[in-house]
């Protein structure tokens, strides 16, 4: 039976899939900027990260509206839960994309110092785990969830690496110190992108499963 | 370790609450929201006539003791009925006939030969959708069960009256007035004093058909309050089609349609994950 208010959770669920595909795209962008060294491009990610926040603000506007007046049970009660949980994890993947902008546009104005493969490849799986976990809200694959999550080491141990390298590269060539610690903050975000990502997943399985599997080291190992 | 607290361990004062588990998501979902309990009531294969009419079709269930369960469903579901079976009202309608299966109370078949259904309601009250108090004062409301059973002693009278309308959180409003009629108070006091003739037998079990369906939200918080008290000291079914107040009184909740029973389980459950679509579309008011 359809009712009358159905169409608000249609509503809720298309501005959580816009909030998501925006938040990819922002990080998709910063690091491009960063990579290509166009600071317009740059310019243009910080300039949108309005746009994540103001659906943050609506997600949250229509989640407590909906239990205020509709009373949800069972799947829906779970979906508004994890639409706020989840739009609060993509708000926080867009002000981390704002942020390698931010720094993308300082790092233009210098010499490279060394070329861009690691951020990259770590940009690629963030994105990726962005983009499994986004599905399962579309498909309730809660395989694709837990893979997610175990994906979440390769980000981590990228992240260590470039940390020791970048390290070096300081203590050896001091000069080089300000962009070092640029590029570290930079994959410290992209580490961030992840376990975000990674939270998006478990709030998935939560949705699909109604059950918690947050803070599961298990998990995270395969 | 910081012990969290949980809702489940505020919710079941009777048990020793056991120490949460750190992954909840291996709990058994019955102890996390109830803590472990008794069987009081249990049902076994029962299919139930009106007439030539099935109404119940092969019903097994099992009650926990000094809990509350809600029957839930739509009407003509069979949850009255099954209600009713519980204490034989439904022997008062002709042509109706338990044709295969059994309902036991501490393992005694209620509707076996030797067991006399007036005892038996002593044992299993019940409070009704509209109240009903008798046409006499609020004290001769309470007492009424007692008498029958030949209780005259008025010191021990006093105290059931006291005892009960306290039970029933109705005391502090007719002390002072115990002996005006009961059909006096407003309909809210009146399902009390309903609830409190009920205790003042001091059944096991209390059976609920819609208690707080003709009350206004104050009185049925008041009841729903009571509720909670009550479960303490006896076993509460209660059929209702709120589903808010099924999810805020009741520990489990079995769900009817169409004379079956569709899915049992925690209430938390029902609410927040239940297993039949079924289920899901009638607690999220989709059904139909």
């Amino acid at each position: 039976m359809k009712r009358f208010f159905d169409a608000e959770l249609e509503i809720f669920r298309s501005n959580l899939i816009l909030m998501g595909e925006t938040s990819i795209r922002q990080v998709r962008d910063a690091v491009k900027a960063l990579v290509e060294g166009d600071v317009a491009l740059a310019d243009r990610v910080i300039a949108a990260d309005d746009e994540i926040d103001q659906l943050e603000i609506r997600i949250d506007e229509e989640a407590m509206r909906y239990m205020n007046l509709r009373a949800p049970v069972a799947t829906e009660l779970r979906l508004v839960i994890v639409g706020m949980k989840a739009s609060h994890d993509l708000e926080r993947v867009g002000d981390e994309a704002t942020t390698i902008a931010k720094r993308a546009v300082r790092l233009a104005a210098e010499p490279p110092l060394k070329p861009y493969i690691d951020i990259p490849r770590m940009a690629t799986i963030a994105l990726e785990m962005l983009r499994d976990a986004l599905d399962c809200f579309l498909n309730g694959d809660t395989e694709k969830a837990l893979a997610v999550v175990r994906r979440d080491s390769e980000v981590d141990a990228i992240n260590k690496q470039l940390y020791r390298e970048l390290s070096s590269y300081m203590i050896e060539r001091p000069a080089t110190t300000t962009r070092a610690l640029e590029l570290m903050f930079i994959s410290k975000s992209l580490e961030r992108i992840a376990d975000h990502a990674c939270n998006i997943a478990e709030e998935m399985v939560f949705l699909a499963q109604a059950k918690d599997i947050r803070h599961r080291e298990e998990l995270k190992k395969g | 370790m910081v012990t969290p607290i949980t809702s489940s361990s505020l919710a079941a004062p009777m048990e020793k609450s056991a120490a949460p588990s750190k992954f909840s998501v291996h709990v058994p979902a019955s102890s996390a929201s109830a803590g472990t309990a008794d069987t009081l009531i249990e049902i076994q294969n029962l299919d139930f006539y009106y007439g030539s009419k099935q109404a119940l079709f092969d019903i097994n269930l099992k009650l926990d003791d000094k809990r509350v369960t809600a029957f839930i469903g739509p009407s003509g579901c069979g949850k009255s009925t099954l209600l009713r079976c519980l204490n034989r009202m439904n022997d008062l309608i002709d042509g109706t006939q338990i044709k295969r299966g059994s309902l036991k109370i501490r393992g005694v078949d209620i509707h076996g030969k030797d067991v006399d259904s007036i005892e038996l309601r002593k044992r299993v009250g019940m409070v009704f959708q509209k109240s009903n108090p008798f046409p006499k004062s609020i004290y001769e409301n309470i007492t009424y069960g007692l008498r029958i059973q030949g209780v005259n002693n008025k010191a021990r009278l006093d105290e059931v009256v006291e005892k009960s309308l306290r039970g029933a959180a109705l005391w502090d409003e007719v002390k002072d007035r115990l002996h005006e009629s009961g059909l006096g108070l407003s309909g809210g006091q009146q399902q009390r004093l309903c609830i409190a003739r009920t205790i003042a037998v001091e059944p096991e079990v209390i059976l609920m058909d819609e208690p707080c369906s003709a009350l206004d939200p104050i009185a049925t918080a008041k009841v729903e309050e009571l509720i909670h008290e009550l479960k303490k000291q006896f076993t509460i079914i209660i059929v209702t089609h709120s589903m808010q107040q099924a999810a805020r009184c009741s520990d489990k909740t079995a769900f009817f349609y169409m004379g079956k029973l569709i899915e049992y389980d925690d209430t938390r459950t029902i609410f927040m994950n239940p297993g039949n679509p079924q289920t899901e579309a009638y607690v999220s008011g989709r059904f139909g």
